[in-house]
Parts: C-alpha cells; structure tokens; sequence
C-alpha cells in the first residue's frame, strides 16, 4: 500500500510518526511523509523534520520526506490527489483533562475533503 | 490552546449551592447533592455509567465497561469537583468539573485554574429538568469553593446541549472543528451578575 503521514509539530504527530514507521517495517508499505506548517505547535517545521529523519533511520525505513507550505489540511489533501496513494494517515486526536476526544480543524477538513481512505491514528 | 481560551467579560450566576430536593417533570422526587467519593457512592456512580446507554456517549466518554469507567471516575473523583442526582438510591445523573492542569495537587488557587465541565443524565432522566438542576447546582458548589473558570466542549450538531449551555451563561469561544468550545466566568458567592464596563 501507498501510505501518506501528515504531521505537525505536536506530540499527537510524534505518536502518530512512531506507530506509522512501526506498522511500515511491518507490513512492507510504501510511505511518504509530509510535514506542514503549524506556527503554534510545540515543534518546528524543520524540527519536526529531523525527529522524522532520525526515526526513519533508525527504523531502517526508506520513506519520501517532504515539506508542505500554506494551509495544513488543503495542502494535505491536494498532495493525496496528486499522488498515488492508497491511504492518508494523520493523528487521531488528542484528550481533554476530562478525556474527552478532541479531533482539530486539521483532521475535520482531511476527513471532509480527502479523496482517499483516512486514517486517525489513536 | 488552552491558554487562548477567551472567557466572557460578564459573570454568570450566582447559581444555587447544593443540596436541593425537588419534583422532576415526570413527578419523580430526586436529590442533587455534592458527591462523597466514599465506596458505596463510587459504586453507585460506577452502576450509573455501566448502564449508560452506547449511544450518548460523546467524544468517547463515558468509557465502556465497568474496569474502564471505574478507571476514569478515580481521576475525576480525586481531582474534581462533583454533583449527582439521587432517585430512589439510584445515582440518576452527574456533573463534574475536572481541574484543566498537569499537576491538580500543586494547584494554590483554585479560582486562577481553568476547570472543564462535563455533564450526563441516564436515559429514562433526560428531558426532566435534570439537567438544568445539576449544571447549576455544580456550578453553584464550585462558586462556594472559588472556582471561576469553566470550560466546556460540546459536538456541534448537539443544539439541545448547546442551547442548555447557553442558557445557564455559557458563551461560544474557541475555534470550530467537530467539537464547539463554550465558557463561562461563575459569579462569587452573593456577588450576583455584573455588567462589565
């Protein structure tokens, strides 16, 4: 399968990273991963960038590692139209002190507008 | 996030301390008190939610199961503030606030803190007035204790929640997604509302 990972800077995007390389040493997938611009999260673009970098490596990994300039979710969707993807995977949410699951603008747009399968990791 | 939250100018309340006794719309006499996290109301808190029904859950709460609700009202019962609905020896309902920090034991002032709310009422209970008693009530038991700040999440296709919220002083705030952000600034104790400016 041809898998796309969307990521931020947030610790949601680092879990989602690490359980995505995970399941493609697993089961032998195609992945690409696109970092976007969130000015707000706790990481940088280019951090976030090196952290997939690394753990790419480390997990022997051979991914597409790409930048993705301008609105998250539309930039997201237009590179799965684009390509030739099976799949777009993006975090799953984070939980309120109560526990409340709580999906961003980010992941309501990916879901509303992409033209692939979604995946919201938890 | 959180800490762009915008609360309204305006206080809200002074809403009515705990407890209360009063006649339901459905003529069932029902008791909102603050909830004592003591073993036997732990369990019939727990009862309440085993029997909840799957289909009003939201955004994932309650949990289902007894292992996993018992695991989630530890936190909620150590760290929040808490009132519940009595019929019968039943728990019928619930309203709890839950401090909105990493570390609730290092919390100096509780009225600095933002507190989130969350609110259920059992199936065969709703549309009984319920509801309406238990916000204010738990809103009114916090007040007692200096909380200021609440917050709230609701699904956005949720009105009847919405409209509830509103009425009680609960004003929209915070980016739409799925979920609708709602907060309120609670009056002090005998302070009454007040226009700001």
């Amino acid at each position: 399968m041809n898998v796309l990972l969307g990521i931020e800077g947030s610790d949601e995007s680092m879990r989602t990273l690490r359980s995505t390389i995970e399941r493609t040493s697993e089961v032998g997938d195609e992945l690409t991963v696109a970092v976007v611009e969130k000015p707000e999260a706790k990481r940088s673009q280019a951090e976030m960038c090196e952290q997939a970098k690394t753990l790419l490596e480390e997990a022997g990994v051979d991914a597409e590692l790409t930048t993705l300039e301008g609105d998250p979710g539309s930039a997201l969707v237009e590179l799965a139209e684009r390509g030739e993807f099976d799949q777009l995977v993006i975090g799953g949410g984070t939980q309120s002190p109560m526990g409340k699951i709580r999906l961003g603008p980010i992941t309501e747009f990916v879901l509303l507008n992409a033209p692939t399968t979604v995946k919201l990791v938890r | 996030m959180d800490g762009t939250r915008v609360y309204p100018d305006d206080t809200a309340g002074p809403f009515p301390s705990p407890p209360v006794t009063f006649g339901d719309r459905d003529g069932r006499t029902i008791v909102v008190r603050p909830f004592d996290p003591d073993e036997p109301q732990v369990d019939a808190l727990t009862e309440m939610y085993v029997q909840f029904d799957p289909a009003d859950r939201a955004q994932g709460i309650p949990p289902s199961g007894e292992t996993r609700v018992r695991n989630w009202l530890e936190t909620i019962c150590a760290d929040g503030v808490n009132v519940a609905a009595w019929h019968d020896g039943r728990v019928v309902g619930h309203a709890t606030l839950v401090p909105d920090v990493d570390d609730p034991a290092a919390v100096d002032d509780v009225g600095e803190i933002a507190w989130e709310l969350a609110i259920f009422v059992l199936q065969e209970y709703q549309r009984a007035g319920i509801g309406t008693e238990l916000l204010e009530r738990l809103l009114g038991h916090a007040s007692d204790q200096g909380i200021e700040k609440v917050w709230l999440t609701v699904e956005r296709w949720n009105s009847p929640a919405i409209a509830l919220y509103k009425r009680v002083g609960f004003e929209v705030c915070g980016s739409e997604s799925f979920e609708q952000e709602m907060a309120i600034r609670v009056a002090r104790a005998g302070e009454g509302s007040q226009e700001s400016g």
